[in-house]
């Protein structure tokens, strides 16, 4: 088994039951089809810009965010469809962004890297890798100055391990008892580099040195990480920061359009094994959920997804004024 | 009226700042217990209790992104930055996140934080301790640039700058702390992109920011000896600048210096000087002559730095050029 090979954890027992689990499998579901759908567009050109596709880590988004308040907030990566639509980012405003839209969340000027919506607590994709980790823990710290009960989570890939903020924020969520969770979702690579060959520390020993709680999970099996993410928030919600590190698997390369001429066809061969929806759909069966009804979810998924890419489609391009206008907030509003 | 030293005026800023809203909290190094660095937040911590008036690790990078994640998520930040030279180490919150997070996330918020920072030589401080590093932050969209030159406008641009809801970086002069004036009692809060006028004159306009200002003033008043009568225009915010007030200066004086004591080379008296060459170009009748330090490190040396800073003397030499 490499080092990013299931976990021992994997195919083990959780006390997620078959209602939740099924609601965990629609995100998974919606942020795969999602993605799919992305990756075939933007080879076609009908997406413009960088993306970076998530195959592979969606039971990071779908489970984390399962164990959210819509009052928690997160801070999000390069890599963060999953967390976006997770969070419940609307369909039509997402990909109205993705595909530069006026309708878009952001009215087509940040696109799929600064794709956001403050009203479910999500401060956005971010292009800077690690910048997230201190938006996060700002966000952390406004919760507590100002007496809300919500969370922050950033998450992270290992590529962010080798960053100075890192240091910085875990630093400071663990000295001023932040509520912040840190989620790592590890899968290996940074770019076009194994981090095995970037990084010279595990994030658990780092972990231990600030005295944060560190849980390793199955990144690729949602229950286990929705149920070990809700083991967390509770404790983070009392003020103990925590780290939540998930194996998963990057399938795509670091971004559309780059070949992976650098990894080992073996080792995205074995990737199959370890597909999220694969294991979700095998644990619903072992609880009685038969295939037809994930069949009719994934129709209904794929239906939902082309509505809102039809209406973003037939969406307006953002005008120039409105967007050169609106550098600073208009002085009526100030 | 009331004397009051510019230091106490940024004191008297944030605690009136911090009592009209209770959203309003200080972070930054040794801004808690020792009062701040150079005694800005003194008495605050106190008064407003340590959750508000926080004190930091030197994280200066985190500092300023968690800035903008408070700014994102209901706060007001006000950040101090001990010298302006360690905001190489918030660039990245600042220019990439800051500025942009308004724009890129199409108006859905906006990012209510002030950076305080001091600048400036004269205090020996050295190359890593005395830079004016004003025109990189004016040069990103998306910031406010801010450089009072005295306890009043210190006073009401700080309290503008809190209340403003885009990222504000407000520049202080480390020379110009000790600095006393007479005051109202009751300061008023000033608009930023607004410039002053404080010396009227037919015959040349001066315009500068921050601690220049006075270098302007001492040689206008030295000018005025000699009957050549020189405007002192001081920008106070210089991004927004107060283009038109600068514009109609020139188009009664009809000869203009700008000032500052960041290097002149790229600096924020190019963009103003590029600007009236093409609005002003009709009202010039002298070319337009830029007073800045020279395009090297601030030295240490005592007798160094005092050439480095421009002076009264070349002020005037520069206003002799126009008037050639």
């Amino acid at each position: 088994m490499s080092e990013h090979g299931a976990s021992p954890l994997a195919g083990h027992n959780t006390s997620i039951g078959p209602e939740q689990l099924l609601a965990l499998y629609r995100t998974l579901l919606l942020i795969r089809r999602s993605e799919e759908r992305l990756g075939t567009m933007f080879a076609d050109g009908e997406v413009p810009g960088f993306i970076h596709l998530s195959i592979g880590q969606e039971a990071v988004s779908a489970g984390v965010m399962a164990a959210l308040t819509p009052e928690d907030t997160i801070a999000s990566t390069h890599r963060g469809h999953g967390h976006a639509l997770a969070k419940g980012l609307p369909l039509d405003g997402f990909f109205a962004e993705l595909l530069a839209r006026e309708t878009g969340l952001c009215k087509g000027r940040g696109g799929s890297m600064h794709v956001a919506d403050m009203s479910v607590g999500m401060l956005g994709a971010n292009g800077i890798v690690g910048a997230g980790l201190s938006i996060a823990m700002g966000s952390a710290l406004a919760h507590k100055t100002l007496g809300r009960d919500a969370i922050a989570v950033a998450f992270f890939g290992d590529g962010a391990l080798a960053e100075g903020l890192l240091h910085e924020c875990l630093n400071m969520a663990a000295l001023w008892h932040l509520p912040m969770l840190f989620v790592c979702e590890n899968n290996g690579w940074g770019e076009f580099l194994p981090t095995s060959k970037q990084l010279s520390f595990q994030l658990k020993d780092l972990a231990a040195a600030y005295g944060i709680p560190h849980t390793g999970v199955d990144g690729n099996d949602v229950a286990a990480v929705a149920q070990a993410a809700q083991a967390l928030v509770g404790e983070v919600r009392a003020g103990r920061p925590q780290i939540l590190e998930c194996q998963t698997t990057r399938v795509r390369g670091h971004f559309e359009g780059d070949a992976q001429k650098y990894r080992d066809p073996g080792e995205l061969a074995a990737l199959t094994a370890r597909d999220p929806l694969a294991i979700a759909s095998a644990r619903l069966e072992a609880l009685g959920v038969g295939a037809a009804t994930l069949e009719a979810l994934n129709t209904e998924t794929t239906a939902a997804i082309e509505a809102a890419l039809e209406r973003a489609r037939q969406a307006p391009f953002p005008p120039f004024e409105s967007a050169r206008s609106d550098v600073y907030t208009p002085a009526e509003a100030s | 009226m009331a004397e009051i030293r510019y230091l106490k005026a940024i004191n008297e800023a944030l605690s009136d700042a911090m009592s009209a809203d209770p959203t309003v909290i200080l972070m930054g190094e040794d801004v808690g217990e020792a009062g701040g660095p150079f005694g800005a937040s003194r008495g605050l911590r106190d008064k407003f209790g340590p959750a508000r008036v926080l004190d930091t690790p030197i994280s200066e990078a985190a500092l300023a992104g968690a800035a903008v994640g408070a700014a994102l998520s209901g706060l007001k930040p006000v950040l101090e930055i001990m010298f302006m030279d360690f905001t190489t180490l918030v660039m990245d919150a600042m220019v990439n996140q800051a500025a942009k997070a308004r724009f890129m996330f199409g108006g859905q918020g906006s990012v209510p934080m002030v950076l305080r920072t001091p600048h400036g030589g004269g205090l020996g401080a050295g190359p890593q301790h005395s830079q004016c590093l004003e025109a990189w932050f004016a040069h990103v969209p998306g910031l406010k640039v801010v450089c009072p030159s005295d306890p009043a406008s210190a006073y009401g641009l700080l309290r503008a700058a809190i209340e403003d809801p885009d990222p504000v970086v407000f520049i202080e002069h480390k020379a110009l702390y000790a600095m006393k004036a007479e005051v109202p009692e009751a300061l008023p809060v000033l608009p930023l992109g607004k410039a002053a006028t404080l010396r009227e004159g037919r015959d040349v306009t001066l315009v500068a920011y921050g601690a220049a200002v006075h270098t302007c003033l001492s040689a206008a008043k030295t000018l005025a000896e000699e009957g050549i009568e020189a405007e002192v225009i001081d920008l106070r915010s210089i991004q927004p600048w107060d283009e038109a007030a600068v514009l109609a200066s020139l188009s009664k004086t009809h000869r203009l210096v700008v000032v500052h004591e960041a290097v002149e080379a790229f600096g924020v008296g190019a963009e103003i000087v590029a600007r009236m060459a093409d609005v002003g170009f009709d009202e010039l009748d002298a070319p337009i002559v830029r007073v800045a330090a020279p395009f090297m490190p601030v030295p240490f040396s005592k007798g160094l730095e005092a050439a480095y800073i421009p002076s009264p003397e070349r002020v005037i030499a520069a206003v002799r050029r126009t008037l050639a």
